[in-house]
Formats: C-alpha cells, sequence, structure tokens
C-alpha cells in the first residue's frame, strides 16, 4: 500500500474516533447548525492563518473559538432568533473567508481542498499534529464527560447541583473548536459537520446509553473514512465526499431495518 | 427551635422596566414545608428561580446557611430523542461524591417513589407522573437540607397529584429537610403546608394555612370560588379578579396593592 494512503487512513481514523463522542455531544445539544457556522468560519481562519505566516490549523481554532464566543454572547442577549442569526454569520463568514483567500496568489491556494477536504494529501508531519489534537480533545472529554452529560440533560438541574454550565459550554466549544481544525483535511469546511453528526446519528439507533452511542459513533465514523477512503482509490471519487456519502449510508441502512432496541 | 435554611430579604427582579416580583422576604426552615401560591404570571417561579440563583435578582438580598445542599425539581424536563438515556443513568448523573442517601434509604425513598419498575426504562418513555416521581427522587439523591420544588404536580391526573403530595409529605417526614414548593393550585397544597406564601408580585398574604385562608388579600387573589372552597369566610369584595388574578373592576384593597 502506498505510505500517502496510509498517512490518509490512519488520520482518517484517528479523525473519526473523535468525532465520535463530541458528534454526539452536537446531536444531543441540537448544536449541527452551531457546528455549521463554526465551520464554515475555519475558511476565515485558513486566510488569516496565510496572511500572518502561522500554523493553519492553529488560526482556524481561535477564529472559530473566537467565533463560538461572539455566537453565544450573542445568543444569550437574544437579539433575534438563533437559528436566524446563525444563518447570517454561517454564511458571512464563509463569503469574508473566500474573498480574503481569493486576495492571495492563485496558485499557491488549493481552496477546493479547503471546502471539501483532501484526505491523501496528509503527511507524517499531520498526522503527529492530528494524533497530538485528538488525544488532547480526548482526554478533556474523558474528564469533563459526566458534567457535559448533566449539562446536556438540564442545564438549570446541572447548575442547581453545582456544575460550572457556563464553563463548560465554553470548553464544549473549544473542544468543537479544535476539531473542526483538525477535521478541515479530511472533508473540509463545507463538510465538516457531516462527519460530526451522521455517524452519531446513526448510532443512536443501536444504542442504550450515552457511552455506547459515542462508541459507536466513533466505529460508524471509522467505517465511513475506510470506506470512502477505497471507493476514492478504486474509483477515483473525491475523498472527503465519499466519506461522507459512505456515512449517510450507513445512517440510511441503519435507520431502514426495523427498531430492536427497546427505545431506539 | 429549627435551624432558619435560607432567607431572602426584599428580593426584587427587574426586567425592562418590569418588576417580575419585589419587596419579597422570606425565611425557609428545616423541617417545614412552605408552599407559594399566586396565579398565572404572579412570578413563582421568578422567585423560585432567583432563589436558586439560576436568574439574577435586581435588588434585596439572599443568604444560606454554609455548605447548604439543596435539591431541585424543575417544573419540566425535556429531553431530546436522540440522547439514550436510562432512568437509572440519569438518576445517577445527580448523585453527590460525598453526601449520599444509605442503601436502605434510597431503597426506601425508591419504593416510595414507585420507580423500581422503571430504572431501567428509558427517560422519553415516561408518562407525566413518572417523571415528576423520578425528578423529585433525584432531587433527593443528594440529601438535600432544602428541597425546592417548582409546580411539582405538573401534567400529573388528580388522583396522582394527591399521591404526589402525600410523597412529598413522606419525603419531609424522612429527610427531615426543608421544602420550597411552588403551586398554583389552592385546595391540594393546603393540608400539608406549614407556611402559605401568596405572591402577586409582590407578598399579598403569608402564615399558617388557616390564617392565610381567612385573610381578605387571599380571597382578593382567588376570587370568591377559589377560596371558598377553603374557608368558610364571607369576606365582602370590593373588586374582583379574572381567574389569572388581574383585578377587573373596583379599587384596590388596602394592604394589598396589585401591580
Amino acid at each position: 500500500m502506498a505510505d500517502f494512503l496510509l498517512w490518509a487512513w490512519l488520520g482518517g481514523l484517528m479523525i473519526a474516533a473523535i468525532t465520535g463522542p463530541l458528534g454526539s455531544f452536537m446531536v444531543w445539544r441540537r448544536m449541527a447548525y452551531f457546528g455549521d457556522t463554526l465551520a464554515h468560519a475555519a475558511l476565515l481562519g485558513v486566510a488569516l492563518g496565510l496572511l500572518l505566516q502561522v500554523n493553519i490549523g492553529l488560526a482556524v481554532a481561535l477564529v472559530c473559538l473566537l467565533l463560538a464566543i461572539l455566537l453565544s454572547t450573542l445568543m444569550h442577549k437574544r437579539i433575534i432568533a438563533t437559528d436566524t442569526l446563525l444563518g447570517i454569520l454561517s454564511h458571512t463568514s464563509l463569503s469574508l473567508g473566500l474573498i480574503s483567500l481569493s486576495l492571495f496568489d492563485h496558485q499557491s491556494i488549493d481552496l477546493m481542498g479547503f471546502l471539501f477536504g483532501d484526505l491523501l494529501a496528509i503527511g507524517q508531519q499531520d498526522l503527529w499534529w492530528i494524533a497530538l489534537s485528538c488525544s488532547l480533545v480526548f482526554v478533556v472529554l474523558i474528564r469533563i464527560w459526566r458534567p457535559l452529560l448533566a449539562i446536556t440533560v438540564n442545564e438549570e438541574l446541572a447548575q442547581v447541583e453545582g456544575i460550572n454550565v457556563a464553563w463548560m459550554r465554553t470548553l464544549l466549544m473549544l473542544l468543537v473548536a479544535v476539531v473542526i481544525a483538525v477535521a478541515m483535511k479530511v472533508v473540509g469546511v463545507l463538510l465538516i459537520t457531516s462527519l460530526l453528526i451522521i455517524p452519531a446519528a446513526a448510532a443512536r439507533r443501536l444504542s442504550n446509553s450515552p457511552e455506547q452511542m459515542a462508541v459507536l459513533a466513533s466505529l460508524l465514523g471509522m467505517l465511513a473514512v475506510s470506506g470512502g477512503l477505497a471507493l476514492s482509490w478504486f474509483y477515483d471519487t473525491p475523498a472527503g465526499p465519499s466519506v461522507v456519502v459512505i456515512a449517510s449510508a450507513l445512517f440510511f441502512i441503519l435507520f431502514s431495518f426495523p427498531r430492536t432496541s427497546k427505545d431506539a | 427551635m429549627s435551624t432558619t435554611l435560607l432567607t431572602a430579604t426584599n428580593l426584587g427582579v427587574k426586567r425592562g422596566d418590569r418588576w417580575l416580583i419585589k419587596d419579597v422576604n422570606i425565611a425557609l426552615k428545616e423541617g417545614e414545608i412552605t408552599t407559594v401560591i399566586g396565579p398565572n404570571g404572579a412570578g413563582k417561579s421568578t422567585l423560585v428561580r432567583s432563589l436558586l440563583k439560576l436568574i439574577k435578582t435586581s435588588s434585596g438580598e439572599i443568604s444560606a446557611t454554609k455548605g447548604l445542599r439543596i435539591g431541585y425539581m424543575p417544573q419540566k424536563l425535556k429531553l431530546e430523542d436522540t440522547l439514550p438515556l436510562t432512568v437509572a443513568r440519569f438518576l445517577d448523573l445527580g448523585r453527590h461524591k460525598k453526601h449520599q442517601l444509605s442503601p436502605d434509604l434510597w431503597h426506601r425513598l425508591v419504593h416510595e417513589c414507585r420507580a423500581e419498575k422503571l430504572l431501567e426504562r428509558p427517560m422519553q418513555r415516561l408518562s407525566g407522573g413518572e417523571t415528576q416521581r423520578i425528578l423529585l427522587l433525584r432531587a433527593l439523591l443528594r440529601k438535600p437540607h432544602l428541597l425546592v420544588l417548582d409546580e411539582p404536580v405538573q401534567g400529573v391526573d388528580v388522583t396522582g397529584q394527591v399521591a404526589l403530595y402525600n410523597l412529598i409529605g413522606q419525603v419531609r417526614d424522612i429527610l427531615g429537610c426543608g421544602i420550597l414548593m411552588v403551586s398554583h393550585d389552592l385546595h391540594l397544597v393546603m393540608a400539608a403546608t406549614d407556611q402559605v406564601i401568596c405572591l402577586n408580585q409582590h407578598i399579598c398574604c403569608s402564615g399558617h394555612p388557616e390564617q392565610v385562608s381567612q385573610d381578605p388579600a387571599f380571597t382578593d387573589l382567588f376570587g370568591p370560588q377559589g377560596a371558598g372552597n377553603l374557608a368558610l369566610y364571607n369576606h365582602q369584595h370590593n373588586h374582583h379578579h379574572t381567574s389569572h388574578g388581574e383585578i377587573i373592576d373596583g379599587q384596590h384593597h388596602e394592604g394589598c396593592d396589585h401591580g
């Protein structure tokens, strides 16, 4: 097997492993649209990274985090309905990102790669970054799992029980920002949310506990990455979209079966 | 004398230029059931939520005894269908590392709440009454000094309501905790209560149930039918309330300044 294929596969697997539990939280907390908005802003991060000549992943994570904080402040102030606000910011940041990227020399920028991912371009160096970020997110997630679950069930109850709800929310957004910065490599800014949401949604059908759903989502995501990569390798399809299509196929297959578990 | 767990003095919550509640004084004691009653929109939930520090207050002070553990039962629980969560797991999330019920007490409370058969069920598959009982059980898990129940019988049928109020009374006897309860139902609550507070933005009257039911301000607040079932006391009205507690005609009763 070619080296680059192995790197792509390993990188994809690691990212799928971490998007499983994080994506589950996004499904439980109805953050799909929120994630989309952050992901679109990632393009602005790319432009910023290129402009300031800093690590692009770092710039993306930073821009996503800033936007996340801005978003939660605006939502809290209830200026306008949340989905309208997200709709405005999502496409504004995408457009701003596209405009700023257009200012750079066209030859040096792989716009399609940023938008739809360039899994096969993952190198050994990238792999270390992915491994580092994913383990960091994993460790934090494990540590705050219980309080995070508690605020997901009911924020007021959690607060009365002594959990710092605002801090937990911020931490979750921080984790999402980091994962977006990393997952951009695989599926690109336009498709990131699908990698977070689809495997988790598919896993719901088979799960009876939050942990089960998180682990299953990881496994399904890994399956989707492997399948998408195979599709891309044998039929020369674009890798990112192939991963998403396989994930969706898994979702529809699982949901077409009659309910077996008592609560799915 | 039982100890005072939590006191609020001159508590006020203002949103925009409207006071949701104003000048509320309240003292919650160990082993005592305090019920806040009042019409819709009287600020009952606002009062509870400000005492729990879930919302910002605009004036006044709240002081609690050191290390006060509060068990809270929210008005309703909305759970996403996408979250697979059994009742047992939901209860476990409320467990406190240090302060736990003894196994005996736990089994007793599970039994009292008739939760044995519910534990393995998904939360989303509970009926209204079952959900309320599980919420109550979760509030009890931390062995609270103070139990705060926001409309505990909501969505429960009448026989279930009586049972739930009895259960709350039993819980008080078992744990010896203080209880603050919100209700807009007059009849069922009164029997199980030590202290009643009638709220309509401000405290209209408060005290022992019998005492309060004789208070003109109470009759004013709930109208002749509402109050009449509780007290035989005949009161001459100079103004009337709609079922929502708004005054529809007449002058203000002295001592009870609405709005």
